[in-house]
């Protein structure tokens, strides 16, 4: 009797005690083994195609791609929960202890509205705006309208990396608008003709204009040549060597083939 | 074969019981889990320096909330403000006025208003009523007054159902007594109705706030976000409902903390508010 209770009080919890059983055996499970990655939200959605073009040529292994952010990522690669993470920033102190590939490198674009004149902009312009200097479109020779300035909230790759290559020691300043994504920072610069934002090269399409920085246009063969100066590496991460599976997919990302699908996508190949 | 039967109902009691107790359990739980993270750094940089502090940079090592908890204030203000009024006529038409046909009508559509999921009313609010705040009045259009908009309709459903709850609960024969002496119908519910259910009303309004400041999707969506203590309506805001969910991806170390205080402040203000309400509710059923 006592077992039968027992018994019957657990029922509802096996789910629990299975699902926290099965998390961490992911990866060389059954005949069909899994890459998990995690991390960076701008580096997803290309780890993703990647994904695809991979699984084509492996069938046998899964791909399995989360977000999360750059320091999740980080932090669950560290961990060993999942076999790669991805960053779009440099590590910093006691991270530094995974490994670190670069896929490919990303500009950072600078956006407005299609509507909006502006056919240039300069990095101490930029500086200015968003350091609440510079608050009305007239002082850019505009109409005299506010300018709603667009960021990253704090912590995002991205925005890391445009304080870091752009703001330098000027704070961004409190007043200007927060938003969670690329893709979100798109939607505001692409609805509101008064806006500015900056988002991954890869992402820009028709519904932003991107402005070309000290005269020089955020175009893929400028990365190259380095005369577009706001760029940062896409990262893949590993905590030591990692398994057979993992390897394949970042030799694939690496390969010619992988660095194609990167190229088409908008972004930077490494090696050229 | 009765010993059998006594078992087995005992045993099903045991159950039950048991399954009850596990919302408390997961109260505790989470409890636990928001101080354990949320109360350190509250050690560590000075709970003066996080509430009233007016810069947050995680990262650079300011933690301050104090424009956040402001702000949360404010919308859930101007939601009251624009909400309560149309709330309070609703639910006063639906147990004073209303036929049984149009009572069939609006309480399922209130209720299906309460269903509607947050990410919703933001679309809504991002897709029409941002453009058309930054079109007529200015701004970006990302303001206190899109956030009130969209929370003062998110709230309607909440204080609808609760204030009608104490409407209803009004007995039949103060509104006989008061028509009896001659009172019209609004004189009746005006003079004896309403002041009858006002704790129950006040309850209503303080469980919307506790909605209101509660709510996050929505708020993500139409309030812009920026860090600043708003000095206009037309003003972006941050809440600290925001503030957590917009960083929580990306926080690590003191950072991840932070998120985790304004956690702690957020219980602390929601706590106060059910309590309030609580002791209204139990004050009118007392009486």
């Amino acid at each position: 009797m006592r077992i039968a209770i027992t018994g019957l009080l657990l029922l509802p919890l096996t789910p629990f005690l299975l699902g926290c059983g099965n998390h961490t055996g992911n990866v060389s499970k059954g005949r069909k083994s899994t890459v998990t990655i995690a991390g960076s939200t701008s580096v997803m959605p290309f780890t993703e195609k990647l994904a695809e073009h991979f699984k084509i040529e492996k069938p046998g292994i899964n791909v399995d791609v989360q977000g999360g952010g750059s320091s999740a990522g980080i932090r669950a690669c560290i961990n060993r929960t999942v076999d790669i993470g991805m960053s779009s920033r440099e590590l910093k102190g006691d991270e530094k202890v995974l490994k670190e590939i670069i896929i490919c490198h990303d500009g950072i674009a600078v956006v407005v509205h299609p509507r909006n004149p502006l056919s240039g902009i300069t990095l101490e312009q930029i500086r200015a705006i968003y350091g609440g200097k510079i608050r009305n479109w007239k002082q850019l020779g505009w109409i005299d309208r506010n300018i709603d300035a667009v960021t990253r909230e704090e912590g995002s790759g991205t925005r890391g990396a445009f304080e870091e290559l752009v703001m330098g020691k000027t704070d961004i300043h409190d007043s200007t608008m927060v938003q969670d994504s690329n893709g979100s920072v798109k939607e505001v610069v692409a609805t509101d003709p008064y806006a500015i934002g900056f988002i991954s090269l890869g992402v820009v399409d028709a519904k932003v204009k991107a402005l070309p920085v000290e005269g020089v246009g955020p175009k893929v063969e400028n990365i190259k040549t380095g005369r577009y100066r706001i760029v940062r590496p896409f990262l893949y991460l590993t905590m030591g060597e990692p398994a057979d599976a993992a390897r394949l997919f970042i030799a694939y990302a690496l390969s010619k083939d992988g660095q194609l699908v990167l190229k088409k996508e908008g972004l930077v190949p490494i090696d050229e | 074969m009765n010993r059998r039967i006594a078992n087995k109902e005992n045993l099903i009691r045991l159950v039950l019981l048991l399954f009850a107790l596990s919302s408390l359990l997961f109260l505790f739980i989470i409890f636990i889990f928001i101080l354990s993270e949320g109360v350190p750094l509250f050690l560590k940089a000075g709970v003066r320096n996080i509430t009233m502090g007016s810069r947050w940079a995680p990262t650079k090592g300011f933690f301050g909330i104090f424009p956040m908890i402001v702000s949360s204030f404010m919308v859930t203000f101007g939601a009251l403000v624009l909400g309560a009024p149309l709330a309070l006529a609703c639910s006063t038409y639906l147990s004073e006025y209303a036929g049984k046909k149009t009572g069939m009508i609006l309480k399922p559509s209130l209720e299906l208003l309460a269903g509607i999921p947050s990410v919703v009313y933001g679309f809504l609010g991002v897709v029409y009523l941002v453009p058309l705040i930054r079109e007529y009045l200015g701004g970006s259009g990302f303001s206190i007054l899109s956030t009130s908009l969209v929370l003062g309709v998110m709230i309607l459903p909440t204080i609808t159902s609760i204030s009608f709850d104490a409407l209803m609960s009004v007995p039949a024969a103060f509104r006989e007594g008061s028509l009896a002496m001659g009172a019209t119908k609004w004189q009746t519910v005006y003079k004896v109705v309403l002041p009858a259910a006002r704790s129950g009303i006040l309850a209503s309004f303080i469980l919307g706030m506790g909605r209101a400041i509660g709510e996050t999707m929505a708020v993500i969506m139409v309030a812009g976000n920026a860090l600043k203590i708003p000095t206009s309506l037309l003003d972006p805001l941050r809440t600290l409902t925001s503030n957590i969910a917009l960083e929580l991806a990306y926080a690590t170390g003191d950072h991840r903390q932070a998120l985790f205080s304004t956690g702690v402040v957020l219980l602390v203000i929601i706590m106060s508010l059910n309590l309030i309400a609580n002791f209204w509710v139990k004050r009118r059923v007392g009486r």
